[in-house]
């Protein structure tokens, strides 16, 4: 039985020349193949995660195919014109502040408007920032935020990134355009994607990240990072959608600082995607700091998400407020896994956490695992968790003025999403994403 | 051509207990009936009866309208058809406007009259929504409040009657409208039902007050007892019932 277990652990195969190699061929300055190098070392170190750790004990990894997903994907042929129309939209009416996108890890377009430019906002993907903006680029990767040690995928990331877009907003300016990035695949494979946002003291952004793929036949695996950093008094409103083929996997490292007086205002949505684990954290380290989490998911088929939340007060009179509301059908399986932790110095915190989930059949299962760990005295935290179905009395009433069952249905689970869904401060992405539930609602499995 | 509601010895149980007990009546569009009985004698499982409800199960008897068995169709089918009930009880739907759920019902029924209907325009629907509420003295700002979350008392009466007002049903059914409500919302509801009362619309209005009624002015009363309607007569029946409550007609028809 150990043995066995064990055996299923086996780590994709990666080596030390395909660092080498992928950092060769971007003809990178020394300090980040080096960097790469350190992180590879790492990675050949740490074992891969136990499954009777907390983190992974309900969510099993080895179900993705390494033999097809480890193969490096390093840009393909595929352009710009391989994604979807609909996502590279502007987001307001015809106006974005800037658009990044790439396709199987290479860079296909990347605009920035002038007058952004002007104000020292820049906006561009990790090759760029390396030999560009060293300094800055240095300064806070992977150094803050996450770091390559976590575990294995963190440490694989650091090593073997392929892509990554750069967002550094200078000290005050508000940036009233929002800025898009899009990263897309067309083809099975690894790619390891980062966002990296860094806003000086009072700065202001608002900013859409989209992961999308199309299918294909085999097995892929993103293994990404984000980092948010807020500097005092920052102001940031990050939307992250994904919506990955049905062979995809995706286990990522995310994480935001928030500094004193600054605001996080976090929206996640997760569609897409055979296998989902997310670590998603926000640590509030300066006074009066605040972080809101807002997540939205939806699994059918056999689809498996796991998000795994942490709401870290560091410091005093700081508030965070997370709330995940998850939509499950077929054989889906869903984990919501939160913590509040408070300090012992995080006096006058206030902390929420709720996590809603609506199971639409009898196969479904959703786990929601709320926690606290409060070290101070003076201190406001609460937490929810339900796992409830569709109601009769909702539907018989909604019938009862001419709606069919199904329509009945549908309004109520749009009604589920919709505090969520008003959090997102765009339109044409709103309504995609309700035509996605709708579809999602309407999708029949496929046979297992 | 006048629709017509017909109940015929209706028998309808719950969990296997039979709580109506062969009841007739019959309602046609441009009358106004009150059914009036003590808590327990069967108006409120009637009404949930007459819409579908899935846990009343009718065990005999036949309801008609407009010729059509009502007791073959699903609950939006006999809405769709022309029937209304005001819930005494209506239901919370969080996250779902009164405009969008609204919107909703309106382009059901227009789809069923037209399945290639693309639903009602966000204008036409808003000046719609905007005229009824004017005249039912409703805020606009409720049309943007999720159903009946959080609603008062006298505010999910209010939503039912403006629902009333907009999907325009043959015959209406009001199950308990004026519980609930002080004097001033009593007032108000009344006022509104009142407007809607026409030729087009038929009302059968449940309560055990009369109050309601006084405003209403029903034509028909009917007197509901274990199951039954026992008493029928004109308003002078209400008019009865308010002087002299209901144990005349529990002695009279007590059947131990």
């Amino acid at each position: 039985m150990t043995l066995r277990t064990r055996n299923k652990l086996i780590a994709p195969k990666l080596t030390r020349e395909l660092v080498e190699q992928l950092s060769a061929a971007r003809n990178e300055p020394d300090w980040l193949l080096n960097a790469r190098l350190t992180a590879w070392e790492l990675y050949d170190t740490l074992p891969m995660p136990s499954m009777q750790s907390e983190a992974w004990r309900r969510t099993d990894y080895t179900t993705i195919r390494w033999e097809q997903a480890s193969r490096l994907i390093n840009g393909t042929a595929a352009g710009i014109e391989a994604i979807p129309a609909e996502n590279l939209a502007p987001l307001i009416g015809d106006a974005q502040g800037g658009l990044i996108a790439t396709v199987d890890g290479r860079v296909v377009h990347s605009q920035l408007n002038d007058a952004l430019k002007a104000q020292g906002v820049i906006f561009c993907d990790f090759e760029t920032a390396a030999r560009e903006h060293e300094a800055l680029f240095r300064k806070h990767l992977m150094t803050t935020a996450v770091q390559p040690s976590e575990d294995k995928f963190a440490a694989m990331h650091a090593a073997l990134w392929t892509h990554g877009v750069f967002l550094y907003v200078p000290r005050g300016k508000a940036v009233e355009l929002p800025l898009h990035s899009v990263f897309y695949n067309t083809t099975s494979g690894l790619t390891l994607g980062h966002v990296l946002v860094v806003l000086e003291e009072g700065a202001q952004v608002t900013y859409l990240h989209e992961y999308l793929s199309a299918e294909a036949p085999e097995h892929m695996a993103y293994i990404g990072m984000t980092e948010l950093i807020l500097g005092e008094r920052a102001n940031l409103r990050y939307v992250a959608l994904q919506d990955w083929a049905r062979n995809a996997n995706d286990i990522r490292h995310e994480r935001a600082r928030v500094s004193a007086g600054a605001q996080l205002d976090w929206i996640i949505g997760t569609m897409g995607g055979r296998f989902v684990k997310q670590f998603a954290e926000i640590e509030l380290d300066g006074e009066g700091a605040f972080g809101r989490m807002s997540g939205l998911f939806f699994a059918d088929d056999h689809q498996f998400f796991d998000h795994d939340t942490q709401q870290n007060h560091n410091a005093p009179h700081t508030t965070s407020d997370l709330l995940f509301k998850g939509a499950l059908k077929d054989e889906a399986r869903t984990v919501w896994q939160g913590m509040i932790k408070v300090l012992p110095n995080a006096q006058k915190t206030d902390g929420f956490q709720a996590n809603r989930n609506l199971v639409l059949s009898r196969e479904a299962r959703a786990d929601s695992i709320p926690g606290l760990e409060i070290e101070a005295n003076d201190v406001r935290c609460t937490h929810a968790a339900t796992v409830g179905r569709l109601e009769d009395e909702p539907i018989f009433y909604l019938m009862s003025r001419g709606m069919t069952r199904q329509d009945a249905e549908r309004l109520i689970v749009a009604g589920f999403f919709d505090p969520i869904m008003q959090r997102i401060p765009f339109e044409e992405v709103r309504a995609r994403l309700t035509a996605h539930i709708e579809a999602k609602l309407e999708r029949v499995a496929e046979p297992a | 051509m006048t629709a017509v509601l017909e109940i015929r010895n209706l028998h309808v149980s719950i969990d296997g207990k039979p709580i109506l007990k062969g009841v007739n009546l019959t309602v046609r569009q441009g009358e106004i009936h009150a059914l009036m009985g003590r808590n327990g004698s069967g108006k409120s499982t009637l009404a949930y009866a007459l819409m579908g409800h899935p846990a009343y199960t009718v065990d005999e008897g036949q309801i008609l309208f407009d010729g059509q068995d009502v007791l073959e169709m699903e609950a939006d089918e006999r809405s769709r058809a022309g029937l209304f009930l005001a819930f005494q009880y209506p239901v919370a739907v969080p996250g779902v406007t009164l405009a969008n759920f609204l919107r909703a019902a309106i382009n059901a029924r227009r789809k069923q009259a037209n399945p290639e209907d693309k639903g009602i325009s966000i204008q036409e629907f808003r000046r719609l929504l905007l005229s009824k509420m004017q005249m039912l003295k409703i805020d606009p700002s409720f049309a943007g409040r999720y159903l009946n979350d959080g609603f008062s008392g006298g505010e999910k009466k209010r939503a039912e009657i403006l629902q009333l007002a907009t999907l325009e049903p043959k015959i209406a059914i009001l199950d308990e409208t004026d519980s609930g409500l002080d004097i001033d919302a009593l007032r108000v509801v009344a006022e509104g039902v009142n407007k809607l009362i026409g030729p087009n619309l038929g009302v059968l209005v449940i309560t055990h007050y009369e109050q309601f009624l006084n405003y209403i002015k029903p034509q028909f009363v009917h007197v509901m007892f274990d199951g039954r309607i026992v008493e029928e007569g004109g308003f002078e029946l209400a008019e009865k019932i308010q002087e002299q409550g209901y144990d005349w007609v529990a002695e009279k028809y007590a059947t131990t």
